[in-house]
């Protein structure tokens, strides 16, 4: 086993043993924020392979977590099927719709794709609110209290304990991310990855090698559609209720963000860029109240650091290990 | 007969001030290769610019329009030198974030300065009608399509008879060759940003008499701009202004025509047109086709 | 004659590779001096040092001062440099390309210059709309001469003006290089790959090689000297 795949393991491990000890620690409002990490965790997985392997901006994966929440939402109302049951649904659902829009945006370049997506975010809540007939327009959907929400109404049992609805919640979205994590990592150590880094490296010496470009890059968008998808699912899950509000032009913003913070291309940072889109309104807020301060804080931070930090948090962690390691150049996991 | 009349004409309106700040966005991704998704923010900014002049200032509607001119093209340049000079080389996701970060702290700084408070805004024209032919004509919407009008060939001739302007034009598709001739390709850009933010600064001001004052005022009308912009083709000014006014009139048509689309659909039928453009045709109605084979 | 242009010791380097490694010419006021070497040589580089488009270390003087700034200043000095590949602006029609060249000029005759360069380019006279991209590469080698004439330089950086171009239009532009310099006493640095006409049209020569001078002199004892124009210059 080399020596990148055994630090890649050790970290993981690290990474599962402190998710699954950390609830013993923390309050229950404390664990619902960290579920929320795990889930913004688990979008950015997918995003990072569309934007940080193939290059394609996405200023709209919020409208592939609305398609994720609302078939968790739809199908638990409408048509009693459990929580549980619905994720690998609504992972289905919106990678199949990520496939179908990839293959348009194949043909799109850099800023006319994000200019595209952007617009895609922008315009989500207007179409949910239209048919209505099928997402419950504009005052949505609600889940709370119904049967198929697990632990909603009474705690469920797990191992005999007694665990809540946000324990329930924060395990429930830890073991998501944490198998997302795994499954990306294979994904990116196979011939896909190798296809991925290649097109993203070099679109014509890609193509001169016999990939296939379109293909790479929609699949590249149906995976990272489908792990949006499954964060879409969660969050309805864990916000019990959706509308076209749950799912607004900001949420997209912020994923790409979250990516970029945690440097394009790696895994580790993403768990960086996750605390980050969670954590910072919320600490913007707490440098100013009134309205309005908290965007600005983060606009200034986000300027800030893209302007200084060009290799986001990865970029960070690599020049510190490469300053501890004595110089030795390891390769990202 | 006469409805449809008017719905041209107020279809006009409202596509001269997305041709408007479809300009400023054409201006400023010919110069700097750059999507302004920040566009809307700066017009929404300078609006409220000229609506505290007029409100606690005791300014009239024409020179506070002047001075919010003024003041928008100074900080066109100012954030175009502090925040885009540094990153416009470098990769275009990096860009991007840079301009959606201004996105969020200006729309904060608005709100934190101004509150969310809905204001409404005078029209400098009056808002009554005049006969044409039998139709019912809005004033302010033969005011609206005016100015757009006076703005753009303004723009026009300062780029074709100025040297300022030819500079500007050289900087922006030669840069390493406009510098031989001793232009100072920094400053252009930064001047085409400056002249960007005065085109989102009318357009704002045209918009706020009607939707009303707030710091989300301009985020569908950049939808709209980003359209027209892309119907037009990205790197056409005359695209961008054509592409706004038909853009304006086919979504009033579609709107009063077509009763599914209604008044809910008008932003998914603009994204519907970035969409089918930039697949169809991606060079847009005026712009050169580039190519671009792998 | 004094020299208009001197490099003293002047390196310079592109990124981890240094492309020169101490160069040092002059070129006296009046008078034409050619640039010479293999590809790689540095050539280009040379002229980019001078008009600043390149870091460089080393003394550089101008009618004795020092040259310092890039490209903008330079300009401004009076020194126009005509890129490799002519650098015309291909979006811009031929009367633009022409204007922008007068770009640092202050004075009022920049109409009546544009009117002279039809002595020297008859076809620009009847081609001043047509977008420059659309002429030929010899029409457009030449508007990029004119464009660097209307600045009204003291000093003229032709970096390979024979890129691409068919024999007969090279010798033409060689002539009309000569004849600026004879009528109008235009200083001329001239890089050139075509060493034999780069001889022909010049007073002075020195050759490059991997970054530094390797033989200099007059063109017409180095045109001469079979040795230097075996090992040197490839004929």
């Amino acid at each position: 086993m080399s020596r990148a795949t055994l630090r890649t393991l050790l970290l993981f491990a690290v990474l599962a043993v402190t998710a699954f000890a950390l609830p013993a620690f923390l309050s229950d409002f404390r664990a619902q924020q960290f579920a929320y990490v795990a889930i913004y965790l688990v979008a950015l997985i997918g995003l990072n392979i569309l934007t940080g392997y193939t290059r394609q901006i996405s200023l709209g994966h919020g409208a592939f977590m609305a398609i994720g929440g609302y078939t968790t939402a739809i199908l638990m109302a409408d048509h009693g099927v459990k929580d549980i049951v619905t994720i690998p649904l609504a992972i289905i659902v919106a990678g199949a719709a990520g496939v179908l829009f990839g293959l348009p945006a194949a043909r799109l370049s850099g800023l006319y794709l994000a200019l595209a997506t952007f617009a895609i975010a922008v315009a989500t809540p207007a179409v949910i609110k239209k048919f209505e007939g099928f997402t419950g327009g504009g005052s949505g959907i609600n889940l709370f209290g119904t049967p198929e929400l697990t632990a909603s109404l009474t705690p469920v049992k797990i191992i005999g304990f007694d665990v809540n609805f946000n324990n329930w919640l924060y395990y429930l979205s830890w073991t998501v991310a944490l198998i997302g994590y795994v499954i990306a990592w294979l994904i990116l150590r196979g011939r896909t990855g190798r296809a991925f880094r290649a097109v993203r490296d070099s679109e014509t010496a890609a193509v001169s090698s016999g990939i296939s470009l379109t293909r790479t890059k929609v699949l590249a968008f149906g995976i990272s559609a489908a792990y949006a998808g499954a964060a879409g699912a969660l969050f309805a899950i864990a916000t019990t209720f959706v509308n076209p509000d749950t799912f607004p032009v900001a949420l997209s913003i912020f994923l790409l963000v979250g990516v970029v913070v945690s440097g394009l291309g790696s895994l580790t940072g993403l768990i960086v860029g996750a605390v980050f889109i969670q954590f910072m309104p919320l600490w913007a807020q707490s440098v100013s109240k009134s309205p309005g301060a908290p965007a600005v804080v983060y606009g200034v931070i986000l300027i800030l650091l893209i302007l200084a930090l060009p290799g986001g948090a990865s970029g960070l962690i690599s020049r510190v290990l490469q300053l501890t390691r004595r110089g030795q150049n390891f390769p990202k996991p | 007969m006469a409805d449809f009349f008017q719905q041209v004409v107020s279809g006009l309106a409202s596509g001269g001030v997305y041709g408007a700040l479809a300009l400023a966005i054409v201006l400023i991704h010919r110069a700097t290769g750059v999507i302004n998704f920040a566009q809307g923010e700066m017009a929404t900014f300078s609006t409220y610019i000229a609506w505290t002049l007029t409100t606690n200032h005791g300014f009239s509607y024409w020179p506070a329009f002047a001075v919010t001119l003024l003041v928008s093209f100074v900080g066109g340049v100012g954030i175009h030198q502090a925040v885009i000079r540094p990153v416009e080389r470098g990769p275009q996701i990096r860009v991007v974030i840079i301009t959606i970060g201004l996105l969020l702290l200006i729309n904060g700084l608005m709100t934190w300065i101004w509150s969310g408070e809905v204001r409404s805004v005078p029209s400098p024209f009056p808002t009554r009608t005049i006969d044409v032919g039998g139709v019912a004509i809005s004033v302010q919407d033969i005011g609206t399509i005016a100015v757009c009008l006076v703005s753009v060939a303004v723009l026009w001739a300062f780029f074709q008879f100025t040297k300022v302007g030819l500079a500007l034009r050289a900087a922006a598709v030669n840069p390493a060759e406009a510098r031989l001739v001793g232009v100072r390709v920094p400053w252009m850009l930064g001047l085409g940003w400056g002249l960007a933010a005065v085109l989102g600064a009318i357009a704002g001001m045209l918009t706020a008499p009607s939707v009303f004052l707030d710091p989300n005022m301009m985020q569908a009308v950049l939808i709209y701009a980003f359209a027209a912009a892309v119907l037009g083709g990205i790197d056409s000014p005359v695209g961008a202004v054509v592409g706004g006014l038909m853009l304006g009139v086919g979504l009033n048509l579609l709107g009063v025509y077509v009763g599914f689309v209604g008044s809910d659909l008008r932003l998914p039928a603009a994204l519907l047109v970035i969409l089918v453009v930039l697949l169809v045709r991606p060079a847009g109605l005026f712009g050169k086709p580039q190519v671009k084979k792998v | 004659m004094s020299a208009l242009l001197e490099l003293r010791d002047v390196e310079a380097r592109y990124g981890p590779v240094q492309a020169l490694r101490g160069v040092s010419i002059e070129v006296p006021e009046g008078s034409v001096v050619a640039v010479l070497g293999a590809n790689g040589a540095g050539k280009t580089t040379t002229l980019r040092a001078v008009s600043g488009t390149v870091r460089r270390s080393g003394e550089i003087l101008l009618a004795g001062k020092p040259l310092r700034g890039g490209p903008e200043a330079v300009a401004k000095a009076g020194i126009a440099h005509v890129p490799e590949g002519r650098g015309t602006f291909t979006a811009l029609s031929v009367v633009e390309n022409l204007r922008l060249g007068a770009y640092t000029r202050r004075d009022r005759s920049v109409k009546a210059d544009i009117e002279r360069m039809a002595d020297y380019f008859p076809w620009i006279s009847d081609r001043g709309a047509q977008t420059a991209g659309t002429l030929s590469g010899g029409e457009q080698q030449m508007l990029a001469l004119a464009r660097a004439l209307m600045g009204r330089p003291r000093l003229l950086l032709l970096d390979e003006p024979s890129l691409g171009l068919a024999p007969l239009i090279v010798r033409e532009i060689f002539r009309i290089v000569r004849e600026l310099n004879e009528k109008e006493g235009l200083t001329v640095l001239v890089v050139e790959q075509d060493a034999r006409i780069a001889l022909n049209a010049s007073a002075t020569a020195y050759v490059l090689e991997v970054g530094k001078v390797a033989v200099s002199g007059s063109s017409a004892e180095l045109r001469d000297h079979e040795a230097v124009r075996r090992s040197y210059l490839g004929y």
